[in-house]
């Protein structure tokens, strides 16, 4: 990758990084306080995120033929149903424990909630269990 | 129940925050033209440290530097809004051993799932990939349902 292309996905995941901290969702309590019902915020962060992007990845293809700085658009790789809602079903179980997801987890160093390297730890050692015993081939 | 019931703390900055990271998830796709959830990382960097064939496959050692970069930028990103915009960030409550034993099953599951709350919800629901629309259905009713049970049993939320 170009180190122009490489440029703007570090750009990419700052914006991800300032949304998910002006979102206050850096901060587990606010996720626990979504999934018991006290606020409903967090609906409208995924709202707001998905249908912008939605409105990008169905606009842009249509009007371009490529990405600014790389030569095709690339599609997400796929994965059996089967494991993907398993997968999901585990993963909720862990959302709902701790109130890190993925993202959250590693913008947390950044925003120094430093207690939640216990969870990005922890994710680690479960992504690295995963693809030991249990990938795909 | 009104508006102020269901958003104690307001709706702007929820709204604000979910613009910056679909703006984010969309300025990487318009750029390079990849789709970035969060979550492929955890297994990507492994591949620094293993030559095992069940981690080290074309896809995660070619991916591998962009995810770094992208989590880099995660990480820049949230210094930025909590030191240079004073955005609000209390260091969490929530009990270590839920981190810990929270976050080992999160790994294990997102990684089998192919995708989180980014990579399912945001990339894949913006797809209208049926297979990522079961897929936070399945997650966030199985948190919600969690997260009320360690409610209910006394723990922090």
């Amino acid at each position: 990758m170009r180190p122009i292309a490489l440029l703007q996905v570090f750009i990419a995941g700052g914006l991800f990084g300032l949304g998910l901290t002006y979102a206050t969702m850096v901060q587990p309590e606010v996720v626990l306080s979504f999934l018991n019902f006290n606020d409903f915020g967090l609906l409208l962060v995924l709202g707001c995120a998905t249908g912008l992007t939605f409105v990008v990845y169905q606009l842009i293809p249509r009007i371009r033929k490529a990405p600014l700085f790389a030569a095709k658009f690339s599609a997400r790789p796929a994965n059996a149903r089967s494991r993907t809602l398993l997968g999901a079903l585990v993963f909720g179980i862990g959302w709902g424990l701790s109130g890190v997801c993925p993202g959250p987890a590693i913008a947390s160093v950044g925003a120094g909630n430093w207690p939640v390297l216990y969870a990005l730890g922890g994710m680690l050692i479960g992504a690295y269990l995963q693809g030991r015993f249990f990938s795909a081939k | 129940m009104n508006w102020a019931e269901l958003f104690p703390m307001g709706m702007a900055h929820y709204a604000i925050g979910g613009l910056l990271i679909g703006a984010g998830v969309s300025w990487l796709f318009v750029s390079t033209g990849l789709m970035g959830g969060a979550s492929s990382f955890l297994t990507t960097v492994w591949t620094y440290l293993t030559k095992d064939k069940r981690f080290a496959t074309d896809s995660n050692v070619s991916s591998r530097t962009w995810r770094n970069v992208y989590s880099l930028g995660l990480i820049a990103g949230a210094f930025i809004g909590v030191q240079l915009f004073g955005l609000p960030m209390n260091v969490t409550e929530v009990a270590p051993w839920q981190l810990v034993i929270g976050g080992l099953i999160t790994g294990f599951g997102v990684r089998l799932s192919s995708g989180c709350t980014s990579g399912h919800g945001i990339c894949g629901m913006a797809l209208l990939d049926l297979d990522s629309i079961l897929a936070v259905l399945v997650f966030l009713s199985t948190a919600i349902v969690v997260a009320h049970l360690v409610t209910m049993f006394g723990g922090v939320a």
